[in-house]
């Protein structure tokens, strides 16, 4: 017989709100790329305003967590699951943040043309999005495997990464009148690439949560 | 013999009341200097497993005890030890304060009466006020009424009354239940200063206090036939972020009663 139903029903709700801030953060990730693709100024404008956005939603999760530590004293997987959303918050804040950096590249950029199609990027941050989108749902449902799986596919961003980095430099070897773009280019891949390793930590926290165990997974190359 | 760090040592303990048996197959160590919590739901045999520490259980009528309880590997329940000098070594702390009707000086002064204590009364007296950590509060009122104290005063008195015989282990059945917050942690702070130098085992339904007075808990509850059965016992704080049993796990979050 399930007795605290009141307590374990904000826990839940605290889950859901961990799910509305990735979708938000997932969105800013994609609008940045799509805005960098095509010189989209004002859709840049709009992710760093919204990253704001993005923050005070986490201030509310934080808050939340706290009131129910405060009046509730919750113990075992009940206090891992609320530390363990106070750290995930953290790393969805700084993806948010990532997303907030490629736009304000994007804003740099400005007009000027493109210096090739991007092909590589997008995937990064397709998977980068992907990742964290199933990270949360591990974190939903319970699911340490899962956590594992996701966080060992960071060495497929890291290998795009690579292979960004390598192509935009053989362009500025080529012509060093396309380093200024060519270096743009390569701040927002590492934008990217950091997003992935954040998504490692939430998967670390989500693992934590299911089987009490603090233990690093997928060690970044980067 | 018993390695130095555990006061006692229970082995297969089974206790019946008539036919209910109301513990089986208890096995712990009680490690010394240390505050070890018994926790688990109404019924499950918590007190009946504290009283079993100074055989308490002998004075109720129609209790059976099976197994050992060594303390510093003596077994207490063995036919050649005299159940009143086993008390002698083990403090108890009840639910509600209990002084005796006298002075706050003669309800500490009462156990060193009894023995023939040779030495310094005064002295005495006031070194187990000090470690009850009430002195500061009564130490112009020795001779008033004990049972003028306020409820958090007298269970403090109670304690300094046991600290007095030079016990090795208190035992505390809900020493705070009928207490205010405020008396609460400050029995709570003493119970971790006393832990210095005594073995402190305390049964308690409050959850929140074994986790902050404790080093060590034992999780017990029921078997379907209503027996108490150890279901977990480690170090506090890896049996409430941690718990090894499902049972533990539902117990402290509240997902059962």
């Amino acid at each position: 017989m399930e007795i605290r139903t009141v307590f374990h029903k904000k826990l839940r709700e605290i889950q859901d709100d961990v799910r509305v801030m990735g979708s938000m953060v997932e969105q800013a990730t994609s609008r940045s790329i799509e805005a960098l693709r095509e010189r989209d100024l004002k859709r840049a404008g709009e992710i760093i305003a919204d990253d704001l956005k993005i923050n005070r939603k986490r201030f509310e999760i934080e808050e939340k967590c706290v009131q129910l530590i405060a009046t509730q004293q919750p113990m075992a997987s009940d206090l891992r699951a609320i530390i363990g959303v106070l750290n995930i918050i953290t790393d969805i804040e700084r993806i948010g943040d990532h997303a907030e950096g490629i736009a304000k590249i994007v804003v740099m950029i400005g007009d000027e043309p493109p210096l090739k199609p991007l092909v590589d990027i997008p995937r990064m941050a397709e998977k980068a999005n992907d990742m964290l989108h199933r990270s949360l749902d591990a974190l939903i449902n319970h699911d340490a495997t899962s956590a594992r799986q996701i966080a060992a596919e960071d060495d497929e961003v890291d290998n795009l990464y690579n292979q960004v980095f390598r192509e935009l430099l053989t362009f500025m070897l080529d012509d060093p009148k396309t380093i200024t773009r060519a270096t743009r280019l390569i701040w927002v891949a590492h934008n990217l690439e950091r997003s992935a390793d954040r998504v490692t930590n939430i998967c670390e926290r989500v693992v934590y949560m299911v089987t009490g165990k603090m233990e690093e997974i997928g060690v970044s190359k980067y | 013999m018993p390695p130095a760090n555990d006061v006692f040592e229970v082995k297969k303990l089974n206790v019946w009341y008539g036919n209910f048996q109301s513990l089986r197959d208890i096995n712990l160590t009680i490690k010394r200097h240390a505050v070890t919590a018994i926790i688990g739901p109404s019924g499950c045999g918590k007190s009946t497993l504290l009283r079993c520490f100074n055989r308490m259980n002998d004075l109720v009528n129609g209790a059976r005890v099976a197994g050992e309880v060594l303390l510093n590997g003596q077994d207490i329940y063995s036919p050649a030890v005299d159940p009143t000098e086993i008390r002698s070594h083990i403090g108890m702390v009840f639910q509600k304060p209990n002084p005796f009707p006298k002075s706050i000086f003669e309800n500490v002064a009462f156990g060193l009466r009894v023995n023939g204590y040779q030495g310094n009364l005064e002295e005495a007296v006031e070194s187990s006020l000090r470690r009850a950590a009430l002195w500061e509060e009564v130490k112009e009122r020795l001779h008033k009424s004990a049972l003028a104290l306020s409820g958090g005063q007298q269970q403090r008195l109670c304690i300094a009354r046991g600290l007095a015989v030079e016990p090795e282990v208190i035992l505390m059945d809900e020493p705070c239940s009928a207490l205010d917050p405020v008396a609460t942690l400050k029995i709570e702070d003493l119970m971790r200063n006393l832990a210095e130098s005594y073995s402190i085992v305390i049964v308690t339904h409050n959850m929140q206090q074994a986790a902050r007075v404790s080093d060590m808990t034992a999780f017990l509850t029921m078997a379907d036939d209503r027996a108490g059965i150890l279901v977990e016992y480690g170090t506090t704080a890896e049996l409430f972020s941690n718990p090894r049993d499902k049972l533990t796990e539902d117990y402290i979050t509240g997902r059962f009663g």
